[in-house]
């Protein structure tokens, strides 16, 4: 077995590698190779994989990278995520990618697709709107004659035929990095004093920009190593932290509100690489296309950036905190975040009624300072040890 | 839209009128048993809305309403109590205080519940999270009618299509749902006839500021022209005779040779024309557009009032084709096009009406104007060789209005445009700064 110590330490490196040399490296590893940018937060990784582009989620430069010409972009009101990536660009850190796609996750990502196209007129540029309606049957047709264009133009770049099997296989490859989340998150939640949140994060980070199965692999050792580590539980509680989808926390900040006192079992940070309901169900003779648009249109894990059709958010995040033996809640949204911020009041309002406890705080990726943070968390933890609520 | 405007026009008092009928007319529709449908500005749907006798509620506009009559401020600090961010858009938030307080309305009446909320989701995110705020507090049905956004600048058949599918699968069956009725495609005919007759007249009125001096303010002025025909009234005869009023006093004014009426009197000595980008901040109205006029400066063309239909760009909406149409009209809303076509609008209104300069208003509670706005003045310089000025502010939260700031601001743009002019356009632009106000 791979030592832990290993693992991480690959992991570090991958994390640190924020001119995505890794993902040169891949590509030169063989012909027909491309590379393609994914903004926060859902991507059709399948149909990007089955073209032979690897996925690079691209969730901003973090607090590893000084933004200076991206500030120059955004006024002091608008999220930290948006410059970063900007730097990350005119910093040439993703010139090893081929083009970007944009989701509608919200104004400022869309947004930036425009600004994109003008300032980086060398990458293949794509905005993906996903259905938001509760129609399903246009939504479904709508989805899927714009997968096919973009499966057509992706294979078209990268010298390969769009085929049905290749879709096939790559639904296979992400099935299975799914399947390995699903044993991620599982021996979290059973275990958190053996797979703290740093290590955990930067493992999901990892999937950002690997191919699917190198992932998997990866994921696999790192549980069975982890759990090898036989560290014993400490009087911590447990939450789930939610609200940090797009724009990420500093690791430190992360860690910060574990050492406070409590485990984070669940939280939302990689939406895009993690699975959000079915994987895409497909028999050989179906067409895989279809299956991948109606695993979409399925996905049962509420987001902020996605119509809450059902008004099921909240009971949904209940129902996260129990199966997740939560003993309460960590809201933490990026200042200047329109849907994580707004999603708040209708989600505390249900754990209100529930008499879950919860705390909320805001940062932004580059945050250095983690001292109010780091307390907040840790009088949360107390309150909730002493009277189980906050 | 306000009484500010001190020398009233046979418009602007028709449009009070509308207005106030409006409002009581809203007021009434429990009583006369009309369903209420809430919807938004960009991408609404009045026509159908007005073929199945329903009463529209637009929130951003009572939003706005509100803060031109300084009640904003206390609806946001009551949303605010409430948990709602200080970060997030100063709409949603004066909506939310406005229900929280008994949902009066600005002019006193109470603003009916709704029986559906329309989510036509056009061009902004925000819109999206609103009305999940507002249907757990109204615990009501929701028609989501979801818009692509236009990406790459092309409106695809696929898009159409699909915006034409919602229309026929979800929006109209919720209508018919809460109206009773069955849709009189006929009748939707006739009413996006009368809409068009309107657009006509306003893109007239629009285009009148190609003249010099311009009989117009296509921005401080623009937002009461655009009242009627972005809310209830599109599609109406009272719609149509408003707008045929307000070009011929447009028309009068051209052949007078004066420029536009503004709170402080016709402006007589038109010294700038600008092109303004962006909302305006509604707590300051009056002040904010005062600092313009003081200085002969003249918005001759405006984004902001295409954001509820691209009329001056050529659209209208053709009765020959109703429910496309009506996509159309969803999918060409200005903050449905992405940053390189909204810079390219910019720059061509830059030249067709022979702008002095562009002034980007950028307000911090929207996300969907704002996010980009730095690059696209730098895409509009590049585009037209002319220096753009920058102003921030927000709409209905006062606290991000600073009056002095934005007046030495404004000022000093204009003296520098006065300086190019003298120097044959050489003079150098004033920095930006990147600080919300105050
Ligand atoms: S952090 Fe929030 S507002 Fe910023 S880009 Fe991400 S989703 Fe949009
Ligand atoms: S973000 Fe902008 S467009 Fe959206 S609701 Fe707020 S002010 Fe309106």
């Amino acid at each position: 077995m791979t030592s832990i110590d290993t693992i991480v330490g690959e992991l570090e490196a991958r994390f640190d590698d924020i001119a995505l040399e890794h993902v040169r490296a891949w590509k030169q590893a063989a012909p027909n190779r491309l590379a393609f940018g994914c903004l926060p937060v859902f991507a059709p990784r399948e149909v990007l994989w089955a073209a032979g582009a690897l996925p690079v989620f691209v969730r901003g430069g973090g607090d590893r990278l000084e933004t200076i010409r991206g500030d120059a972009f955004y006024q002091s009101y608008i999220c930290h995520l948006p410059r970063s990536t900007l730097e990350l660009g005119l910093l040439g850190h993703l010139d090893v990618l081929d083009g970007m796609i944009f989701p509608n996750t919200c104004d400022v990502i869309r947004n930036l697709s425009g600004v994109w196209q003008s300032t980086f007129p060398q990458h293949v540029v794509r905005f993906m709107d996903p259905p938001q309606t509760a129609e399903p049957a246009s939504a479904a047709a709508y989805l899927h004659h714009e997968l096919t264009i973009l499966y057509g133009e992706l294979c078209a770049l990268a010298g390969v035929k769009a085929t049905g099997a290749r879709l096939h296989a790559a639904i296979a490859d992400v099935s299975d990095a799914h399947a390995a989340a699903r044993e991620l998150a599982a021996a979290r939640c059973e275990q958190p004093w053996n797979l703290p949140i740093d290590e955990v994060y930067l493992l999901r980070r990892a999937a950002d920009s690997m191919p699917p199965p190198a992932w998997t692999a990866l994921a696999r050792a790192y549980i069975a190593a982890a759990l090898a580590r036989g560290r014993r539980p400490e009087d911590r509680i447990r939450v789930c932290l939610v609200g940090a989808f797009c724009e990420q926390p500093p690791r430190a900040l992360l860690r910060a509100a574990e050492r406070a006192g409590c485990y984070i079992v669940d939280d939302d940070l990689t939406l895009g690489v993690e699975p959000c309901g079915p994987d895409p169900e497909v028999g050989a003779a179906d067409d895989p296309m279809t299956a991948i648009v109606l695993a979409w249109l399925r996905a049962s894990r509420p987001s902020a950036v996605r119509y809450d059709q059902h008004a099921s958010a909240g009971r949904a995040l209940v129902e996260r905190v129990r199966h997740h033996r939560a003993d309460g809640v960590l809201f933490a949204a990026p200042s200047f975040c329109d849907p994580a911020l707004l999603d708040q009041p209708r989600l505390t309002r249900v754990l209100d009624q529930h008499a879950i406890p919860y705390t909320s705080f805001k940062y932004s990726e580059n945050t250095g300072q983690f001292q109010s943070i780091r307390e907040q968390a840790g009088t949360f933890a107390d309150s909730v040890k002493l009277w189980g609520t906050a | 839209m306000s009484d500010s405007v001190v020398e009233k026009e046979a418009s602007m008092e028709a449009q009070k009128e509308l207005l106030a009928g409006y409002f009581a007319r809203l007021a009434r529709a429990r009583d006369e048993k009309r369903p209420v449908v809430y919807s938004f500005v960009p991408g609404n749907l009045v026509e159908l809305m007005s073929a199945l006798d329903v009463a529209p509620v637009y929130p951003e506009v009572n939003a706005l309403q509100s803060a031109m009559r300084q009640r904003s401020g206390g609806f946001i600090r009551e949303a605010e109590r409430a948990g709602h961010s200080e970060d997030v858009c100063s709409y949603v938030k004066c909506d939310l205080g406005m229900l929280m307080k008994g949902n009066v309305g600005p002019t006193g009446d109470t603003i009916p519940p709704p029986d559906l909320l329309l989510l036509s989701f056009t061009g902004c995110f925000t819109f999206m999270k609103w009305f999940e705020l507002l249907r757990d507090q109204y615990q009501c049905e929701v028609a989501m009618l979801h818009v692509p956004y236009v990406g790459d600048g092309n409106v695809t058949d696929a898009m159409r299509a699909y915006v034409v599918e919602q229309l026929q699968r979800e929006v109209i069956p919720k209508l018919e749902k809460v109206s009773g009725k069955r849709l009189d495609l006929d009748r939707l005919s006739e009413l996006l006839a009368r809409s068009r007759r309107a657009e006509e007249d306003l893109a007239w009125v629009f285009h009148s500021a190609r003249n010099r001096p311009s009989p117009i303010d296509a921005y401080f002025g623009g937002v009461y022209y655009i009242g009627p025909i972005f809310t209830s009234f599109r599609g109406s005869e009272e719609a149509c005779r408003y707008y045929a009023t307000l070009r011929g006093e447009v028309e009068a004014r051209l052949t007078a040779g004066v420029g536009p009426t503004t709170p402080g009197g016709p402006l007589l000595d038109e010294r700038f024309r600008l092109v303004v980008e962006g909302p305006p901040n509604w707590t300051s109205f009056r002040d904010f557009w005062k600092i313009f006029y003081d200085e002969g400066a003249v918005a001759v063309a405006s984004t902001y009032t295409q954001v509820g239909g691209s009329y001056e760009r050529g659209f209208r909406h053709d009765p020959s084709r109703p429910l496309e149409s009506l996509a159309d009209y969803c999918l060409s809303c200005y903050t449905n096009l992405p940053l390189p076509q909204r810079s390219r609008i910019l720059a061509d209104m830059v030249s067709e009406y022979e702008a002095d300069g562009f002034v980007i208003h950028s307000v911090k509670s929207c996300n969907s104007f704002s996010a980009g706005q730095l690059h696209m003045l730098r895409e509009v310089e590049r585009l037209t060789g002319i220096p753009g000025g920058f102003i921030e502010s927000d709409l209905v939260d006062a606290r991000y209005y600073g009056q002095a700031n934005i007046k030495n601001r404004i000022e000093s743009y204009l003296q520098m445009l006065a300086a190019r002019k003298r120097d044959g356009g050489s003079a150098p632009r004033p920095p930006v700064h990147l600080q919300v106000l105050p």
